[in-house]
């Protein structure tokens, strides 16, 4: 059976269905972070003392890693573009760009997580109610990036042979991966001043 | 949605969105500096905050075409947003009657 509403709006919501479907996902992530955002303002709130995360953590790297991906973020809605102007070539860069990036981001997030458990004495989630968030909520937003990563890699690769049989659900395919990129990085822009700055 | 066809307007949401990784950029930059202004904390958190929310508007409205997207959308985050300060606010008052006001 063909999976109806890929490309053309379902007449009652106005919307082709992945997009519907992403957001209602992206709702559902908003409520994920919520509830850890919300658990770090009454853990940090209800702390006798709390200590300033940029004196533990490393302020240029994370500075780095928000460059990273708010350019991943421009990558991919330049690949969209792209699709949007037949420009397949242009296309293949910029999602390619958008996936170096994210692998960025993960090696200076990787170079972060180790001088930590290198450091002496080793700061480990368990080490104080801070580093445990700090974990918590870097390592949840990181495995997003790296599920990112996998979608992002299927549509820079195998997936791109939809391009010649259905051309406009693959440029949807590629905006509705967009949303869910851009919401990493959204996340991010509120994690870092948090947990870094604050 | 339907303007987002035409070759041109794409060319012209492409201008927009280098001028928002400009942007960006300058928040970002500005973030990190009001940081280390020694501000008393409430201050410091709520000047974040605000700069979070310009960031955090650009990337949705822009990028993510909010900005030109249809009701139904708005609908769904309305009601997200209103769940979200539940999650946020609500355990706040679990100690409610414990407090010296």
């Amino acid at each position: 059976m063909e999976i109806p509403y890929n490309t053309e709006a379902r007449p009652d919501t106005g919307l082709y269905n992945a997009k519907l479907g992403i957001w209602l996902f992206l709702a559902s992530e908003v409520m994920l972070f919520g509830a850890l955002f919300s658990s770090y303002i009454l853990l940090r709130t209800g702390a006798p003392s709390w200590p300033m995360g940029r004196e533990i953590l490393n302020v240029p790297l994370a500075t780095l890693n928000t460059v990273i991906l708010i350019g991943s973020s421009v990558t991919m809605v330049m690949s969209w573009a792209s699709l949007k102007l037949k420009d397949f070539g242009k296309y293949r860069l910029y999602m390619g760009l958008t996936l170096l990036l994210a692998l960025g981001f993960l090696v200076v997030k990787g170079f972060e997580y180790g001088a930590k458990f290198s450091h002496h004495p080793p700061l480990y989630p368990s080490t104080n109610t801070f580093l445990a968030i700090y974990f918590t909520l870097t390592g949840l937003h990181g495995l997003h990036v790296v599920g990112g990563m996998i979608v992002n890699g299927y549509l820079w690769g195998p997936g791109t042979k939809m391009w010649k049989t259905d051309p406009e659900r693959f440029t949807n395919r590629i905006e509705v991966a967009g949303l869910y990129w851009h919401f990493v990085d959204l996340v991010w822009i509120f994690l870092f001043p948090t947990l870094y700055l604050l | 949605m339907s303007s987002h066809d035409d070759v041109e307007s794409v060319k012209k949401q492409t201008r927009a969105y280098l001028m928002v990784f400009w942007a960006l950029m300058v928040l970002t930059v500005l973030t990190v500096g009001v940081a280390y202004l020694h501000m008393p904390v409430w201050m410091a958190v709520g000047v974040a905050l605000v700069i979070a929310l310009f960031k955090g508007t650009l990337v949705a409205g822009i990028f993510m075409h909010l900005f030109d997207e249809r009701k139904l959308i708005y609908w769904v985050l309305a009601l997200t947003v209103l769940f979200f300060l539940v999650l946020l606010f609500y355990p706040t008052l679990s100690d409610w009657d414990q407090r010296k006001l």
